[in-house]
């Protein structure tokens, strides 16, 4: 993509994301009491994240299936309290090998 | 009331956040490269931006010669939290952290940051934000640089596998908190309902991407919110990436 293009882009994503944090940062005193917009900053980091991973993850690899596998990976993973990095890097594995095995069979 | 103020201290505290972003924006570094962005280009998002998730959904944006608004929109949206974050953090700096000093601190208030930050007992100084802020932003950038770089040489099949790498991560952040609370699990799985209608059912699937996530996760939140508010005011602590 041309850089000038870019550089448009690039000011009103980072100025954004740096506003988001700097503005409350500096103006904000008071701890806010709102019980709805706590509620709310709450669930958002996850409902955020979930819907950018289902069902774009689906589509993320080189086949639906070796993406579910790796999905159902990081799943069990995670909820057996593994660390980040490590679910992701499993997940990967999964991917990586199912691939593998798909390519061999075909 | 005991201060923490001390730079290698923060440097020290930096350290595990500096791995684990590294790894995290390799991932991202592959991702911005197979969307179309050069190396660079996607070193000086993440230099600039320093969140996984709003520049995982503002990169396609771009690629995809979506809209300013679109984007500016999105990264309000995805990055609302660390308002919260902020404020929360600037209840515990000490009086000699002025207005201006909080302009550079701000820049580098990321989940992780943040909550090691708000763990130290008593005042936080700037000399320990600048510490803590510094390895976290290299090894960001650095992973995305290494990420991207690998991106173009590696193999078709491991590229193909990274690909769920960034993926897995945020399944890493919201399965354990789900699995504790259930008000959390019930919100996710209704973003992701609304998440899946977006993308399959033909009428949606024009809106742009970055509007959907805005859509569906504002939607499943506020829905939650007003019929499962959260209980203590402590749980703005709890968001992490």
């Amino acid at each position: 993509m041309n850089n000038q293009k870019f550089l448009l882009y690039l000011l009103v994503m980072a100025g954004v994301t740096y506003l988001v944090r700097m503005i409350p940062m500096v103006l904000f005193k008071e701890k806010i009491k709102n019980k709805f917009i706590l509620s709310f900053l709450h669930y958002i980091p996850y409902t955020v994240l979930a819907v950018m991973t289902v069902p774009a993850c689906f589509h993320a690899t080189g086949s639906v299936f070796s993406a579910v596998i790796g999905f159902t990976i990081a799943v069990v993973a995670a909820l057996r309290g593994k660390g980040l990095t490590f679910v992701a890097f499993l997940s990967c594995g999964g991917v990586f090998i199912t691939e593998l095995v798909m390519y061999a069979l075909r | 009331m005991t201060q923490v103020n001390s730079f290698s201290k923060g440097l020290n505290d930096g350290i595990p956040i500096c791995l684990g972003y590294f790894s995290v924006a390799f991932a991202f570094g592959i991702f911005a490269v197979e969307s179309g962005l050069t190396v660079w280009q996607s070193v000086i998002i993440s230099l600039t931006n320093l969140t996984s998730a709003g520049q995982l959904a503002g990169v396609p944006i771009i690629t995809c010669g979506g809209t300013l608004t679109e984007l500016a929109l999105s990264q309000l949206v995805i990055n609302a939290r660390y308002s919260l974050m902020s404020i929360s953090l600037s209840q515990k700096f000490s009086p000699k952290v002025k207005s201006w000093d909080k302009l550079l601190i701000a820049y580098g208030n990321t989940d992780e940051v943040f909550a090691v930050a708000h763990s130290n007992d008593g005042e936080i100084g700037k000399k320990y934000m600048w510490g803590l802020i510094l390895l976290p932003v290299i090894g960001w950038t650095g992973g995305t640089y290494a990420g991207a770089m690998a991106g173009n040489i590696l193999p078709a099949e491991a590229i193909s596998a990274l690909g769920l790498a960034i993926y897995g991560m945020f399944i890493a952040i919201i399965v354990p908190v789900a699995k504790k609370e259930k008000k959390t699990a019930l919100c996710v799985l209704l973003a992701i309902a609304l998440s899946c209608i977006f993308r399959y059912l033909p009428a949606l699937s024009i809106v742009p991407s970055g509007f959907t996530v805005i859509i569906c996760a504002v939607t499943a939140s506020v829905v939650f919110a007003i019929l499962a508010p959260i209980d203590t005011a402590e749980k703005e602590g709890a968001a992490s990436e």
